[in-house]
């Protein structure tokens, strides 16, 4: 993965627009989070393969970013995207990741179901 | 060490059999007892992707299965990876995914079963796995049932379930464990960099140590 570079990654975005599209929406700290630090809650969400249909998308950041897409009938957003490829399937991978490496979020969108 | 036919281990994760039991699995590979891994899932939901990353949210599970397949080879153990997907398997039905284990354990005969202790090995799919694992041996009758040893890591462990009842001091394997460990590049890496400039078992700090040097399990009672 790249470091996201915005009006590339706003073009990609806008390929996938008025299409029926899968998508990937992931956020998490981590499943050990409590158990390293009593303090700390677990916390994540996970959707996979759902399909949507985009007619309205921005990308919107400097060094990290958010991505807005907007439904006939609903939203759907990721915020602290840091790193972005468009992998051999050309499905778009969006992910944040934090100093360590570790990633905190992912946001994907394909014409095609994941895996 | 008590003489078994076959060992067979049933965890969720490649890497939980590196960090938790591969001083034990070489133990036993030493007297030449075979040694099976039943692995849950490809750990498709790690979080450690490398700085800068080397790995996605989708090319992750092909890395991790080669890792454990590489892992398996340091340890000269068979696998078999399960297919249920990270993170999900506690909203699996337990009894159907005991039933599969169950029918994989007829094949292996195993006379002993290693798996994580429900409610005490802090992931949710550690626990599951445990949970369905432990179910899977007790649909044994008790005359043809293996023995359960299960693994507790939460913190507040020897407080609610005691002393363990079985504890092996592995330092004599601990060069290989520590190559079984390095085959999980992807996830094992950032643990490992504290450790890499002291390769000596004596050198480690001393949570590190008291982390990989000792394997403990509780004998499970049906």
């Amino acid at each position: 993965m790249e470091l996201i570079q915005k009006e590339e990654v706003q073009k990609v975005l806008e390929r996938f627009l008025n299409k029926d599209v899968y998508v990937h929406l992931e956020t998490t700290n981590g499943a050990y989070a409590s158990h390293f630090n009593s303090q700390a809650s677990n916390v994540g969400a996970f959707i996979r393969n759902v399909q949507i249909r985009y007619k309205q998308v921005k990308i919107i950041g400097s060094t990290s970013f958010r991505v807005g897409l907007k439904m006939d009938a609903g939203w759907m957003y990721a915020e602290g995207l840091t790193h972005w490829e468009l992998d051999e399937h050309h499905r778009l991978l969006l992910a944040g990741h934090d100093a360590e490496g570790r990633l905190m979020v992912a946001c994907e969108i394909s014409e095609t179901p994941f895996k | 060490m008590e003489q078994h036919q076959h060992v067979v281990i049933i965890l969720p994760h490649p890497d939980d059999e590196s960090f938790g039991c591969s001083g034990t699995t070489l133990k036993f590979r030493e007297q030449g007892i075979p040694v099976t891994y039943l692995c849950g899932t490809l750990g498709e939901m790690g979080r450690n992707m490398g700085s800068p990353p080397f790995a996605t949210r989708e090319s992750l599970p092909e890395i991790r299965k080669q890792e454990l397949l590489a892992a398996c080879k340091v340890l000269d153990m068979d696998v078999q990876m399960l297919g249920y997907r990270d993170k999900t398997l506690e909203f699996e039905d337990t009894q159907q995914v005991a039933t599969h284990l169950k029918s994989i354990l007829d094949e292996l005969r195993p006379s002993l079963v290693i798996t994580f202790y429900p409610g005490y090995a802090v992931h949710p799919d550690h626990d599951a796995m445990g949970a369905a694992a432990i179910e899977a041996v007790r649909m044994y009758p008790a005359e043809q049932r293996p023995e359960l040893w299960a693994k507790a890591i939460t913190h507040d462990r020897r407080d609610v379930l005691g002393e363990p009842d079985i504890m092996y001091d592995v330092e004599a394997y601990f060069e290989k464990k520590m190559k079984a460990i390095e085959a999980h590049r992807s996830q094992a890496e950032g643990m490992l960099s504290q450790f890499r400039e002291s390769p000596q078992l004596k050198q480690l700090n001393q949570e590190a140590q008291k982390h990989l040097r000792y394997e403990e399990f509780y004998k499970w009672t049906f």
